[in-house]
């Protein structure tokens, strides 16, 4: 018999008999995952608030990703729990001292204002599908699957004359901008979970709630800039294969997308700026403080975790994307590059905190490192391992697959 | 509805004062805020560990273990013993195998042999869960799950937890872990089920040394209260605000 968390943690030097690596993987992908929906939404906003036109595009697809990310966003912390059937406890009995009590009213909060504002959103395109199968005689089996689907999503309005859907767009502007602060929190607050642990050395810090913001956008930004140029290149395989003569053209869709991703990528760089620079300043900070717990610290960071924490967060995930973005005519290929490298960074400082903040013992002279199972050998092993964590990865593009189908996120076949 | 703006917002204010005001009364009335006023009556369980009687057989550990039903072999303990030796040239050697449920039978402090002539000073240290008054555990607890009793002991709804392990996390002592078997989290309730019978813990019976004693802090007379009131005792980490109910004899400065 084994206790949870030894199998995963080796002990250095001294530390206290009961210390292992509780938190694992999946606490690693808890922020990260609410981290992409925050980021998403936040970059669906900048079009909606601020009007910046140029983000048109991003923005109703941003909507809709953030939407599928938000049913993913939960799941790790469902797979970590000892008792997942349990968690309902927490909306039960909230205990209002603790941050992740506030999870459920945030995240329904959230999930409230996001699932209306698509709804405003895509109130035209409900009616437009519903109205013709309503009045059309005898339906098909799929057509009165259809109806009833896009009936039920109307809620009763069909009402789509110019003047409502003028008060649409108010709506969805108003959303969106109670919508950001929230995102904001969602998040912020993931970041006080862990900012909040007086007993972590690490963690404690007033500047983690802002460091994990500011890294969400990035994420977020990056992950829609991803999707998109990966739904985008589907279209033109797509439209390659089957030139219908009224459909746009390939270097069209080239020319929007390419577009797109140039205006975005200033944003993301924008960001990336403010994330930089807060983790350099909490890091200096610490190290020109020099509290108790510094010695220990340096060693890890400098030390044992210098190459989770300078080669793979800081060099590859935020240096080389920087500089990749920076330089003129940017490319999709080197988007994709840079893309794919700031998710990493984004990734590794969430695992730098985390698994990090779980690397020296509370005796303080003493080390653990955790080993990421890799082969599952029972149920533990697979959800709080390499299994569990690509499964919560995936889970988000599967639904917005499906939210795909009901929502024309990519609508230009019809407008242009 | 034809009410100005002005009435308005002057009911408003009026509502907030009296919602304010009624709530500052609900504040001065709240139980522990009276008990505080009637002054250090009733029960506050305290602990005391004697270092220097401590000789590191494990007796206790080995008593706890039994008693609440921690699988024997597996690598959690609700309290634990540490080895603490200093040698003349500064180093510290610190461990606790096992949580010396086995005592210290060897010169093997972190796996070396110290010789004897090296040594400057070298102790025992016995660790328990400090019973907070300010217990971090307690605070961060989403579902309420852990939680403190009127006489001072964090205690765990085995029925309740969810097992997110956040209560562990923060625990700046480290006594927290997975019950092996319950998968909820686990810690020392100073024997709860026995001192509610006005039975010793399994830990103080366990002891031949008398390193360790239990006693009410808010009884004067009592033998436990009367060594922390005139004695000189220290407690753990004290910068964690946690407030301790643990408290020591003979700690040193070298004790993690
Ligand atoms: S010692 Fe740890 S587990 Fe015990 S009350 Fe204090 S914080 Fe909670
Ligand atoms: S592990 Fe259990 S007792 Fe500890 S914080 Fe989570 S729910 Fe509460």
């Amino acid at each position: 018999m084994e206790v949870h968390g030894e199998i995963w943690t080796l002990k250095e030097l001294f530390v206290y008999p009961n210390e292992y690596i509780y938190w694992s993987i999946q606490i690693v992908m808890y922020p990260f995952m609410t981290g992409l929906v925050a980021g998403a939404f936040v970059l669906s906003s900048l079009y909606h608030v601020f009007g910046i036109k140029e983000l048109k595009d991003m923005a109703k697809f941003a909507l809709v990703f953030s939407f599928a990310l938000l049913f993913a966003a939960p799941m790790p912390i469902v797979l970590h729990l000892q008792y997942p059937f349990r968690g309902i406890n927490v909306f039960l009995t909230p205990h209002f001292t603790s941050a992740i009590a506030a999870f459920g009213v945030v995240f329904f909060a959230y999930g409230a204002i996001v699932a209306s504002e698509i709804w405003f959103f895509y109130r035209k395109h409900f009616v437009e599908v519903a109205l013709p199968l309503k009045e059309k005689r005898d339906k098909t089996l799929l057509e009165w699957i259809r109806f009833i689907i896009f009936h039920t999503l109307t809620l009763g309005a069909y009402d789509i004359s110019e003047e409502s859907l003028k008060k649409d767009e108010k709506a969805i502007k108003i959303l969106a901008g109670i919508g950001i602060p929230v995102a904001c929190f969602l998040h912020g607050y993931a970041g006080f979970i862990f900012g909040s642990v007086k007993a972590n050395a690490l963690w404690m810090t007033p500047l983690m709630p802002v460091i994990f913001i500011m890294s969400a956008v990035v994420s977020g930004i990056a992950l829609c800039m991803l999707t998109y140029i990966v739904v985008m290149e589907i279209r033109k395989v797509r439209l390659r294969s089957r030139r219908r003569p009224w459909m746009v053209s390939i270097e069209e869709v080239k020319g929007v997308e390419i577009s797109v991703i140039r205006m975005t990528a200033k944003y993301l760089l924008v960001f990336m700026i403010f994330a930089i620079t807060l983790e350099l300043l909490d890091l200096i900070f610490r190290g020109y403080t020099a509290v108790k717990h510094w010695d220990i610290l340096r060693t890890v960071i400098y030390g044992r975790d210098f190459t989770q924490i300078f080669i793979l967060q800081y060099t590859f995930g935020n240096l080389l994307p920087f500089i990749l973005f920076l330089l003129p005519r940017l490319s999709i290929r080197r988007a994709i590059t840079g893309l794919l490298l700031v998710l990493m960074g984004v990734f590794m400082m969430r695992w730098n905190v985390v698994i990090g903040g779980q690397a020296f013992s509370l005796t303080l002279s003493g080390y653990m490192d955790y080993i990421l199972p890799i082969v599952p050998h029972n149920w533990e092993t697979f959800k709080e391992g390499i299994g569990g964590a690509l499964g919560i990865l995936i889970m988000p593009f599967v639904l917005f697959w499906i939210f795909s189908k009901i929502f024309p996120v990519f609508s230009s076949e019809e407008s242009h | 509805m034809n009410q100005s703006r002005r009435e308005f917002l002057k009911t408003g204010f009026k509502t907030i004062l009296a919602t304010g005001f009624s709530i500052g009364v609900f504040e001065t009335l709240r139980p522990e805020v009276l008990a505080a006023l009637k002054k250090e009556e009733g029960l506050r369980w305290a602990f005391v560990v004697d270092t220097t009687k401590c000789i590191g057989c494990g007796m206790c550990v080995k008593a706890c273990k039994l008693e609440n039903e921690i699988p024997y072999d597996v690598n959690v303990t609700r309290t634990w013993v540490e080895r603490y030796v200093m040698t003349k040239d500064g180093r510290i050697y610190a461990d606790s195998p096992k949580g010396a449920r086995d005592g210290f039978i060897k010169n093997d402090p972190m796996g070396v042999t110290v010789k004897k002539e090296d040594i400057d000073k070298g102790f025992f240290v016995p660790k328990l869960c400090n019973q907070c008054e300010n217990p971090p555990c307690v605070q961060v607890c989403p579902v309420g799950a852990t939680y403190q009793t009127a006489d001072g002991i964090v205690l765990v709804d085995r029925t309740w937890c969810i097992g997110c392990g956040y209560c562990i996390m923060a625990c700046p002592y480290g006594v927290r872990f997975f019950h092996p078997v319950y998968r909820v989290a686990e810690k020392c309730n100073f024997c709860y089920h026995r001192i509610k019978k006005d039975m010793k813990p399994a830990c103080v019976d366990a002891c031949s040394f008398g390193a360790r004693l239990i006693g009410n802090i808010r009884d004067p007379w009592d033998s436990v209260s009367r060594i922390i009131k005139t004695e000189r005792t220290a407690v753990l980490k004290e910068e964690f605000g946690t407030k301790p109910h643990v408290f020591y004899l003979g700690l040193d400065s070298i004790v993690r």
